[in-house]
């Protein structure tokens, strides 16, 4: 029993880490005032270059960094597009959506002699009890031995909330989001916010792909980012535009998929028909929302170019 | 307001630049041209998955230009399609520039091609998994029975277990993921019966071909319950599957091609699907004007349209003795001594000829 418990609590968190640092860069963009859909083709380059970046030093932290880094250089061009030339910031995303992938593709058979798909990573991110539980015959060690990249995505979000909620930044950040031109009579800098708070969700972004191609797998393929970008960014309205709110909308979800984990499989003691076992996750979520959530407020100028003086 | 409306335009333009780039042109690597004129034209459309998917685009492209190598006068081209919009195009595009014979790449493009042979009844067409009733005269249906080398996987987990449970992943059910279903469960089960043990197979859906996650968190949970050898049949699942068995240094058995490269120390063996072979095969026939349209052509382990690897590396991973007795059954296989089962009716009444 206590093993399922545990097994349940380390695929929850296995499989919610890549949404939640995605999810966290919804977070930080759309309190900004900008809405990011691009938040897929951010995983996406990040999770190549992480994983290329990963191959090639030998060392998946570089990997990991990188990741983050081209997910923010990615978030950058959709910065430029809806911050500064107003471009509408749906179309925008959309296009990253297309840019990502299709970067990601190209870099791949440019540096992997031709191949869609990066070679294994020598060195993936290690698991909490590293090495100790390969060895080790203690079921319980085995099964809580997560990735490492799951206490860094908590501390994200502790720094996020921190940052949002409690420094004079977090402050400047929101009231961008909700009213930028009374921001901007404040004397903020209202681009260099939305500026800043689009970099590092393109950061957050890549270093939900990196987390997919550096811990939960360990190479990259064309499939690797299949829609848990968009999972994330419906986890940022699910969790109420609020960095707790969005890990708690994640860890749900994936909870959901570890009892549809744990239920399935021809040797459970229930046999439900794994079709509707599957469904699982999508109507919990649906219920939950229902239930619990009800008001989910945007931030009020979320997805307005914002003009100066106008 | 300028400024936006012109970055709004940009933004289009880059967008139908990207979908443009995806499909249809340009995709000519590899063909002679330019040398004498071509007296066959071969052509393939790749679906979704694109040319370099690793899978089955990839393996059937190789085969093409192993058959244009082969053949001086042979043109092969490609064309990829970026979305399912554009397999009709793409289809008629090689059709309408006379191609003697054109290519569909997996059972998605079931009825693009066949509207296709319709409108073309001159070209010959061919698909990959899938089989049109009735078939057009100038369409070929491809199959492989991929319960054959699922069979030997199952047969070679069966020997290589110590825990006497082994587990199968499958992607989305339906008569192809059957296939391997039955034929690794009826391997286990032959090879159970000659060690004389009981051996059980925990098997588990993901309904899905496409995240990694569920498949690394279904590998974890069948090696808690004690599976030491699993089996995935299930796309992008089961790279996620083979992630798992490498974090947990435990066993894992790979599909459509040797996926022994993605772990090394992990990877038993695997059930290939020679798409290659298949494609030079009938590309080769059709040249020679052999009758090969309105048929469904099967593959098997006689042909070597389906099979595992029997490379150094197997050896290393398996055994010699396991290789060789894995050999042995499949020899028995293609004598018809053993008739490996392809869905679950088949898959009892096989369980009651082995008591």
């Amino acid at each position: 029993m206590l093993i399922s418990i545990l097994l349940a609590v380390s695929i929850t968190l296995m499989y919610a880490a890549p949404l939640m640092f995605a999810g966290l860069g919804g977070v930080i963009s759309e309190n900004a005032g900008v809405v990011n859909i691009g938040i897929e083709g951010m995983m996406t380059i990040g999770a190549f270059c992480g994983a290329a970046v990963g191959y090639f030093s030998g060392n998946p932290w570089w990997g990991f960094a990188a990741g983050g880094l081209s997910g923010g250089l990615l978030a950058l061009v959709h910065a430029v597009a809806s911050i500064s030339f107003r471009a509408d910031q749906t179309i925008s995303g959309v296009a990253i959506n297309f840019i990502g992938p299709g970067l990601a593709l190209f870099l791949s058979r440019k540096l992997f002699a031709g191949s869609a798909m990066t070679k294994p990573v020598e060195h993936p991110i290690p698991t909490i009890f590293g090495s100790y539980a390969a060895k080790s015959s203690n079921l319980l060690i085995k099964a809580a031995n997560i990735e490492m990249t799951v206490p860094i995505v908590f501390i994200c979000a502790l720094v996020l909330w921190f940052v949002l909620y409690k420094t004079s930044w977090g402050l400047r950040i929101r009231s961008v989001g909700e009213n930028p031109a009374a921001a901007d009579t404040l004397g903020i800098n209202v681009y260099k916010i939305k500026y800043v708070a689009v970099f590092v969700s393109g950061v957050l972004s890549g270093f939900g792909g990196a987390t997919m191609t550096l811990a939960v797998m360990n190479y990259f393929t064309q499939s690797t980012i299949s829609g848990q970008g968009f999972i994330a960014l419906a986890a940022v309205i699910f969790g109420k535009w609020k960095p707790h709110g969005t890990m708690a909308a994640c860890l749900l979800f994936g909870f959901a998929q570890a009892l549809v984990v744990l239920l399935g499989g021809s040797n459970s003691k229930i046999q439900i028909p794994s079709s509707l076992l599957s469904m699982l996750p999508y109507v919990l979520t649906l219920v939950s929302l229902v239930l619990f959530v009800r008001h989910s407020t945007a931030p009020k100028a979320d997805g307005i170019p914002y003009v100066k003086g106008h | 307001m300028k400024g936006k409306k012109a970055l709004s335009l940009i933004t289009s333009l880059a967008i139908v630049g990207v979908l443009l780039s995806g499909c249809g042109s340009g995709s000519t690597p590899g063909a002679p041209s330019g040398a004498a004129k071509a007296t066959f034209k071969d052509g393939m459309v790749t679906d979704v998955g694109g040319i370099n998917d690793q899978s089955f685009n990839e393996g059937a492209w190789n085969g093409l230009q192993k058959f244009g190598q082969k053949n001086p006068g042979v043109q092969v081209k490609y064309l990829e399609s970026s979305q399912s919009s554009d397999y009709s195009p793409n289809l008629n595009q090689f059709a309408s520039n006379n191609y003697n014979l054109v290519w569909a790449i997996g059972y998605l493009m079931a009825d693009a091609v066949k509207a296709s042979a319709k409108a073309y009844p001159k070209v010959n067409f061919a698909i990959v998994d899938d089989s049109i009733t009735p078939t057009p005269s100038n369409l070929t249906c491809v199959l492989f029975r991929a319960q054959e080398s699922s069979f030997l996987v199952g047969y070679i987990a069966a020997l290589k277990t110590k825990t006497d449970k082994v587990g199968f992943i499958g992607g989305v059910p339906g008569t192809v993921i059957d296939e391997f279903e039955y034929g690794f469960r009826a391997g286990v089960a032959y090879g159970a019966k000659e060690l004389g043990k009981n051996i059980s197979v925990n098997v588990q859906y993901a309904n899905s071909f496409s995240d990694a996650s569920l498949g690394k968190a279904i590998a974890q949970h069948m090696y808690a319950q004690g599976a030491d050898i699993i089996f995935a049949a299930a796309g992008n699942v089961g790279q996620g599957m083979i992630a798992e068995a490498k974090a947990e240094n435990k066993l894992c058995e790979g599909v459509d091609m040797d996926q022994a490269k993605l772990a090394p120390n992990n990877v038993l063996t695997s059930a290939l699907k020679n798409v290659n072979d298949a494609v030079e095969l009938i590309s080769q026939d059709v040249k020679e004007g052999k009758k090969v349209g309105g048929q469904t052509i099967s593959y098997g382990l006689k042909d070597g349209g389906v099979g595992i690897p029997y490379t150094a590396q197997a050896i290393k991973m398996c055994g010699q003795d396991v290789i060789d007795k894995a050999k042995k059954v499949q020899q028995d296989i293609i004598d018809g001594k053993i008739v490996p089962p392809y869905n679950k009716a088949t898959y009892n009444k096989y369980l009651t000829t082995l008591k």
